[in-house]
């Protein structure tokens, strides 16, 4: 079994990757890392889901785009997400994020993430494998 | 850094020559030891910002300077709109005019102690903090526009604080500028149920005593004399801040291609100040300086009733009010020229020198107090600007401690609960809403703060009045 997400160092903030075999799946696993950094991810539930689009010139920035367009709901919903689906056709990402109200104690929040940042941002596929991670500020 | 790749100016001040299309030298204050321990990257980005166009007389790093996005955190730069200027969003960063504020209580540290603990856990308990807290005041989308052009003046006027406040804030509590149509509704949506809350983080609520007096003269002007209890909060401009980086971001990437604006990075996502981007970014983020200061006049108003209601005794007076991530349009002399100009300071402190208007009076003899956070177990500092700050670095000075550790390799080395447990038997209460926040912020994983605000000191940007130490200390 290959990781599907970690988190990597970062001397101020911290950096969020995830990884599949198609880039969907690697933004999808890399929303996860994102939510991972925010509370315990194994204790949110899926109740409830919310479509997310987003739309970019390329890649990566579409990949930006796509977690600041979760951050944003998460504020505006007061919702965390623990799980993800992606398509992306011509620039446009169409997606679905899992999850439910936040519960500041069952959740066990740790901290705040304020943007998902261009800071050691890439896209990239080597053997097949796709690699898709940035610095999120916190 | 190794110090031999640059040119010494000064025991504190280096240079990094003007090369290649840079449009001014690099110019890195600091220590020997500081600059040693800096990031290399630190110089990459200073040299990217000199690329800018209509840069003035240098780009700027304070001795707290490490690897940011664009611009190093601890970058300071000032764009002449008259000679094709930009306004970058890198120079602001995602937490528009997050900042410091410090409250005087009237009491001493004699006094205060043995009720500190109600004090501390009423702070706790009644200022909204940490991931998904909610602030007590919800406002319209017509009220939101209010805020964001009035900022801690809109805060007063609806009852949340005195208007004597207002003298002691940066701008008196409000930037011009602010333009509401220019931030999107999904910035307005996120700051719904987040006005009033300090967030997480670095950001924190805490309770200082002056520890030690190193300026009488300009103490006595703050009203500051040793064992005084002061309340300080960090905070800034929540989730809407947050939305007008992000949009700005998207935005401005575009505009780079559009002006032809030779950069090296995308993260200094820019336009010319005089361009429609430009001008929709700069009326955005001064909305978000106005959200700012109408949170931290908010948060005020509520440490002023949790204090009285603990201390009846007590009367919170505001020192002053900072921001440390901003894009304002200042006044500077250049070769004997005043110009306005648009400085960025981007984890730097405005530390306007003795003399300017934009003081309150009973500041402008001995100049703008500039105050620097320390971590959660070390001290903070009270400075103000000086002349020669003015002269070089745009009456600019450091922010705070600037990491050492990255968040991860913290939370591998301690726990929460330890550290709370330690600060505790050294006389500093800690009350958080997450240990795994409380690791990630160990005293440790940061620069030692004394070294940095010495350095500042020393290079004459600021010069030290006093320093505080925490006695409690609330995180998000």
């Amino acid at each position: 079994m290959t990781t599907a997400y970690e988190t990597f160092e970062h001397e101020a903030d911290i950096g969020i990757r995830g990884f599949g075999n198609t880039v969907e799946e690697a933004f999808e696993n890399a929303a996860i890392a994102l939510y991972s950094v925010m509370v315990n991810i194994g204790t949110v539930q899926t109740k409830r889901d919310v479509p997310v689009i987003a739309s970019a010139p390329d890649r990566e920035l579409l990949f930006i785009e796509w977690l600041n367009a979760l951050l944003a709901l998460s504020d505006i919903e007061r919702m965390v997400f623990s799980k993800f689906e992606v398509k992306i056709e011509e620039g446009t990402l169409t997606g679905r994020a899992w999850g439910e109200a936040l519960d500041r104690i069952r959740h066990e929040p740790r901290v705040e993430i304020k943007g998902a940042s261009y800071h050691l941002l890439s896209v990239a596929e080597k053997g097949g494998r796709y690699t898709a991670q940035c610095v999120v500020d916190v | 850094m190794d110090p031999a790749t640059l040119h010494k100016i000064t025991d504190y001040l280096w240079e990094i020559p003007q090369t290649g299309g840079m449009r001014v030298p690099g110019r890195i204050f600091g220590s020997e030891k500081l600059i040693r321990e800096m990031d290399e990257k630190v110089r990459e980005q200073v040299t990217n910002v000199a690329l800018l166009p209509g840069i003035q007389v240098a780009s700027i790093a304070m001795p707290d300077a490490h690897w940011g996005y664009g611009f190093p955190i601890g970058g300071v730069a000032a764009f002449d709109p008259h000679e094709g200027g930009v306004i970058s969003m890198g120079g602001v960063g995602f937490d528009i005019s997050c900042g410091v504020r410090t409250m005087k209580t009237g009491m001493t540290q004699e006094e205060v102690m043995p009720r500190l603990k109600t004090l501390v856990d009423q702070l706790f308990s009644r200022v909204p903090a940490g991931v998904g807290s909610e602030g007590l005041i919800k406002l319209s989308p017509g009220q939101i526009d209010e805020m964001l052009v009035g900022g801690a003046e809109w805060a007063v006027k609806k009852g949340y604080g005195v208007k004597d406040d207002l003298e002691y804030i940066e701008e008196y509590g409000r930037v011009n500028g602010a333009e509401p149509e220019h931030v999107s509704e999904t910035a307005k949506k996120r700051q719904y149920r987040e006005m009033g809350t300090l967030g997480s983080g670095n950001h924190y609520l805490e309770v200082q005593v002056v520890a030690e007096v190193y300026d009488e003269q300009a103490a006595l002007a703050m009203g500051l004399r040793k064992d005084d209890v002061v309340i300080s909060v960090h905070c800034g401009s929540r989730g809407l801040g947050h939305q007008i980086g992000t949009d700005a971001l998207k935005n401005l990437a575009s505009a780079i291609q559009k002006y032809g604006i030779p950069i090296k990075d995308r993260e200094l996502a820019s336009a010319p100040i005089e361009s429609p981007e430009g001008k929709r970014y700069f009326g955005a983020m001064s909305a978000g300086i106005n959200c700012a200061l109408a949170n931290r006049q908010i948060i005020t108003h509520l440490v002023r009733e949790i204090f009285t209601d603990v201390f009846p005794e007590g009367h919170i007076k505001m020192l002053y009010d900072i921001s440390h991530n901003t894009c304002k349009v200042e006044t500077h002399e250049i070769n004997g020229k005043r110009k306005n100009l648009y400085v960025h300071r981007k984890g730097a402190t405005r530390a306007f020198g003795p003399g300017r208007i934009d003081l309150p009076p009973e500041y402008r003899h001995v100049g703008q107090p500039v105050l620097i956070g320390g971590t959660m177990g070390t001290s903070s500092y009270i400075l103000v600007g000086t002349e020669e700050g003015m002269q070089q670095a745009f009456g600019s000075a450091c922010h705070g401690a600037g990491r050492a550790m990255s968040r991860t390799a913290a939370k591998k080395r301690w726990h929460g609960r330890e550290i709370v447990k330690e600060l505790e038997e050294h006389g500093i209460m800690i009350r958080g809403h997450s240990y795994s926040g409380i690791a990630e912020e160990a005293p440790e994983s940061y620069k030692d703060v004394s070294e940095v605000v010495e350095s500042a000191h020393q290079a004459n940007l600021a010069r030290k009045v006093v320093r505080v130490k925490p006695v409690a200390c609330v995180k998000g």
